[in-house]
């Protein structure tokens, strides 16, 4: 089939798997044992007070009616109202969502730029000092937690030299954004809003605010990249049709790339995928670290004060997200590999 | 069967002390082992070798830099922190261990059983190992910690469930390509019966993969726990504990006490990593990259 | 002067158990248009040979002494550039597994564009393709095939791509490892057949690596017979043939199954080849040869010429003891 025929295909599965760990979410939120509402209210709360929450939660009928009305609610966009604050689940999710796609897309550069790369090297020096090198920096960097990086990179950079803020987002006003042809966009992404609205200096420290929580992120997944494309290329490079593309003369650049990378780094891809639909789930303990307000803190804080119906929408939502994000690296993956479509 | 066992037991302390000899991948496992064996020896010792007790308050000044009489500083509570560090492991040293022995209990044997049997049994299992493989590991190890509640088997069923579906696919896939391959069947054309088959022909040759899975998630298990320990979800917060040292000693650090986070970290970069380099070591070793 | 002379080569692998010796010591002669086969049991050091002769170790090999003379330079001193010009321009191989030597993710066609302009960079794309194209309709497949991806087709068609990638710069030499050894009997006939015309229509050199007497048998003007990374016996076909002299060919020549023969059992060599990692004194093959006497475990014989254009490495022909 060709490719489009399998992007449609792949498209309209994705339909029914959302539906079905939507509803899965759904159950498992009311199996708890108990009621959720109670639960998180704990056990002193007030009967009356209780039940008008509920009622106003939509939490007093029948399931299958909420059942009914979480499904409509769902196709408008509604996640709900939310036990801690009686706000609406998803307007808060949006809110919070630019923080960590920024957070994401940083260190995902930062990974994909020294696990990729130091990876492709070391695997094209096997044996040698370099790669025993390479792999030692891999473990041990794999062996550091997160959070732990984190704090030493805020001890150094922070409170020792003072040359980098020790969280948040941005140390003057929130950029408001800018007009893009008549338009006024407020992506919610720091960077690109400062720059929208061309205020350099805004620009310049949200960079700054994101230097130390994606090194330290970025860091700590490009271990885990590091790894796996060391052993995928080690495997590309020893196949036979790169031994035999050396063979008829080919440049060396040419083997590596056309017939190193291209199949070595197919299966890093999907990875590479998964774990940014991961990272876009909320990397809780960075966020934690330096007070970064996105989803990681939602859901963390969702948990703590056993706010199930916010921990459902947020379940909600990163399930789509992964589903999308799992969409597109399929089909990017067909369009590079021409094995699967054919 | 005594002189069989025997002939078993034999090759595989050679194997240990051959160990160096298979190049870097061997050395990595010696490393990681004599690590891991350190801090081990440290935990279990700890009584006999702390200068201080380490649960006590105000041995010292606060928040004391290192020093000679005391190497590591002290923390924001007076606490001696070498003393801490001694005797800090034994908490995510259980932890770790208690998860990785479910997840083995629970992923190996599934994913035999799903390997091996027909779509019936299989698909509904992969289907929920794969659901649970998809949700963010932390999110779901404190969803769960904050469910079941403090305690050393809580929190290990917690990381124990987010690496079960790892061990599982890893084993499930070993087992689809292990059941093709003629050896087994030569032992069903003889008569062999299922859990024969599973357990003695198919078992012992996905053992090298699991070994290294477990070395790694022992790792991971690792920097889990000390991650739950760090958002508050710890087990007991009157023991040292090198994860809790590292919750409290954010404070102090934004006033400069850095030693109060450095050191229990880098107690658990170092335990950690010591199970990663066998980890690595392992799939070095027990990979047969030499191709003729 | 030969195409090609190579010269006391020796190859070894860095492996988990120490050093293992592939090759140790190999040295013959190959002039133009001549087919040379090499034959031997797996792990001979037949193929490592065959690699050598192009300079394309894996990374954990090496060639640790000899000369390899090929159109009179060194392929074991030329430097990377020089070396990249001779590979597929002099010399080409081609591989044992058809279903591994072709790029997955590339099409037919920029197989062969590529290692065309890879030696020649004037060359346009679609010059290249034409050229591929007529190469193809040589080996009796339909120029469509080059947009085709590999996986699309068979094995028996992708053997057929290989040689005419190998043989698409015109090289003087082609070294095949094991060509047809994954295919089945009726497509090895038809590559062999292949192989044998393009001998004489392409005025070909060509050495083919096998460990299946028959295969040679057709094909090749000499025979080598490797054992333990060394060359036991190097002669003309029809005289390994007829008259065969060192125990361990006469052996493998009773292997081959005759079907006109009286005798129903298979005959086969008891024991197994030496573990190359271990040093050893002596003959390689004392341990299994039926005529082993105490001076082929105490000394390894050396290759020498027992009568014109005949080499044998053996104790009992070499005068005992006179050296």
């Amino acid at each position: 089939m060709s490719l489009k025929s399998y992007i449609v295909t792949r498209a309209l599965l994705t339909i029914p798997t959302v539906l079905l760990l939507v509803t899965i979410v759904f159950l498992i939120v009311r199996v708890l044992p108990g009621d959720p509402a109670l639960l998180h209210f704990g056990k002193q709360v007030n009967p009356a007070a209780l039940a008008s929450v509920k009622r106003a939660l939509g939490l007093d009928v029948p399931i299958y009616v909420q059942y009914y009305n979480y499904m409509v609610g769902l196709i408008h966009g509604n996640l709900g109202i939310a036990f801690s604050n009686e706000q609406p689940v998803a307007p808060q999710i949006i809110s919070a969502f630019p923080a960590t796609l920024e957070l994401t897309l940083g260190s995902m550069m930062v990974a994909v730029l020294v696990g990729v790369v130091l990876g492709v090297r070391s695997s094209r020096r096997y044996g040698s000092l370099e790669d025993t090198v390479i792999r030692t920096f891999g473990v041990v960097i794999y062996s550091i937690p997160v959070f732990f990086l984190g704090l030493i990179l805020i001890a150094i950079f922070a409170i020792g030299f003072h040359i980098l803020p020790s969280g948040g987002r941005i140390s003057t006003v929130v950029p408001m954004g800018g007009t893009f042809f008549g338009v006024h966009i407020q992506t919610g992404l720091y960077t690109i809003d400062s720059l929208l609205a061309g205020n350099l200096g805004e620009f310049v420290d949200s960079i700054k605010h994101l230097i130390l929580p994606c090194t330290a992120l970025g860091l700590y997944i490009s271990a885990v990249f590091l790894r796996i494309t060391r052993s995928n290329m080690l495997e590309a490079l020893g196949q036979e049709y790169v031994t035999a593309a050396r063979a008829r003369g080919l440049k060396e650049r040419s083997v590596l790339y056309g017939y190193g990378l291209r199949n070595g780094l197919l299966p890093v891809l999907t990875i590479m995928g998964l774990e940014f639909a991961g990272l876009l789930g909320g990397a809780v303990l960075t966020e934690t670290t330096f007070a970064w307000n996105g989803i990681g803190s939602y859901i963390y804080n969702s948990i703590i004060n056993r706010d199930y119906i916010a921990i459902q929408g947020a379940v909600v939502f990163f399930g789509v997200i992964v589903a999308v994000v799992s969409l597109v690296v399929d089909v990017l993956y067909a369009y590079l590999d021409p094995r699967v479509r054919y | 069967m005594k002189e069989e066992r025997k002939s078993r037991v034999r090759p595989a302390i050679n194997f240990f002390f051959t160990l160096p000899r298979f190049g870097t991948g061997g050395k990595m496992v010696v490393i990681g082992l004599a690590i891991v064996a350190f801090l081990l020896a440290m935990t279990a010792l700890a009584p006999y070798m702390e200068p201080h007790d380490p649960t006590a308050l105000n041995v010292g000044p606060h928040d004391l830099p290192p020093s000679w009489s005391y190497p590591m500083g002290t923390n924001r509570l007076g606490q001696d922190i070498l003393s801490r560090m001694i005797a800090g492991g034994s908490t995510m040293m259980e932890v770790a261990g208690l998860s990785v022995l479910i997840c083995f209990l629970v992923g190996v044997p599934l994913g035999l059983l799903a390997g091996y049997s027909r779509r019936m049994i299989d698909s509904p299992l992969s289907l929920l190992m794969d659901s649970l493989y998809a949700f963010p590991g932390l999110v779901l190890a404190i969803a769960i910690a904050a469910v079941l509640g403090r305690g050393v088997v809580n929190l290990s069923i917690a990381i124990a469930v987010v690496y079960i579906p790892t061990y599982f696919r890893v084993v499930r896939s070993q087992v689809l390509t292990l059941k093709e391959l003629p050896f087994v069947e030569a032992v069903k054309v003889e008569g062999g019966r299922t859990w024969n088959i599973l357990f003695r022909q198919i078992f012992p040759n996905v053992l090298p993969s699991i070994a290294v899975i477990a070395s790694i998630n022992v790792a991971d298990s690792v920097i889990t726990e000390a991650g739950l320990t760090y958002l508050g979800l710890g087990v007991n917060a009157a023991a040292a504990d090198w994860g809790f040292d590292i919750y409290y000693g954010y404070q102090s650090l934004l006033s400069g006490a850095w030693w109060t986070v450095l050191f229990p970290g880098l107690m658990v970069v170092l335990l950690a990593g010591g199970f990663t380099f066998i980890g690595e070591g392992l799939s070095e070793v027990l990979n047969p990259r030499l191709r003729r | 002067m030969a195409l090609l002379e190579v010269r006391d080569v020796a190859v070894s692998y860095k492996t988990l158990k120490g050093e293992l010796k592939a090759v140790q010591g190999v040295s013959f002669d190959l002039q133009e248009q001549e087919t040379l086969g090499i034959v031997g049991e797996s792990g001979c050091g037949k193929s490592t040979l065959g690699l050598a002769l192009l300079n394309l170790m894996p990374p954990l090999g090496k060639v640790t002494r000899g000369k390899i003379v090929l159109d009179g330079k060194d392929v074991l001193t030329l430097d990377k550039e020089e070396l990249r010009r001779v590979r597929g321009k002099v010399v080409a191989m081609i591989f044992q597994d058809p279903m591994t030597s072709l790029n997955p993710v590339k099409k037919i066609g920029d197989h062969f564009a590529e290692a065309i302009r890879a030696h020649d960079p004037q060359v346009s794309e679609e010059q290249a393709l034409k050229k591929a194209g007529e190469i193809l309709g040589q080996l009796g497949l339909s120029a469509d095939r080059l947009s085709d991806y590999p996986h699309q087709l068979s094995g028996g068609m992708k053997q057929r791509i290989m040689i005419g990638l190998a043989l698409a710069l015109n090289p003087k030499l082609l070294i095949a490892d094991e060509p047809t050894t994954s295919l089945d009997v009726v497509i090895e006939a038809q590559i062999l057949d292949l192989l044998r015309q393009l001998k004489g229509t392409l005025k070909l050199s060509m050495i083919l690596i096998t460990h299946n007497l028959g295969v040679v048998a057709e094909v090749a003007d000499k025979i080598a017979i490797m054992y333990g990374g060394e060359i036991f016996e190097l002669a003309d076909t029809k005289t390994i043939f007829r008259k065969p002299l060192n125990p361990y060919t006469k052996l493998l020549l009773k292997l081959v199954p005759n079907v006109a023969s009286e005798s129903t059992s298979l005959e086969w060599i008891p024991g197994s080849p030496p573990d190359l990692s271990l040093p050893m004194a002596g003959c390689k093959f004392a341990a299994r040869c039926p005529s082993a006497f105490d001076r082929c475990r105490a000394e390894a014989p050396r290759l020498q010429e027992v009568e014109p254009g005949h080499m044998v490495s053996c104790h009992l022909y070499d005068g005992g003891g006179d050296r």
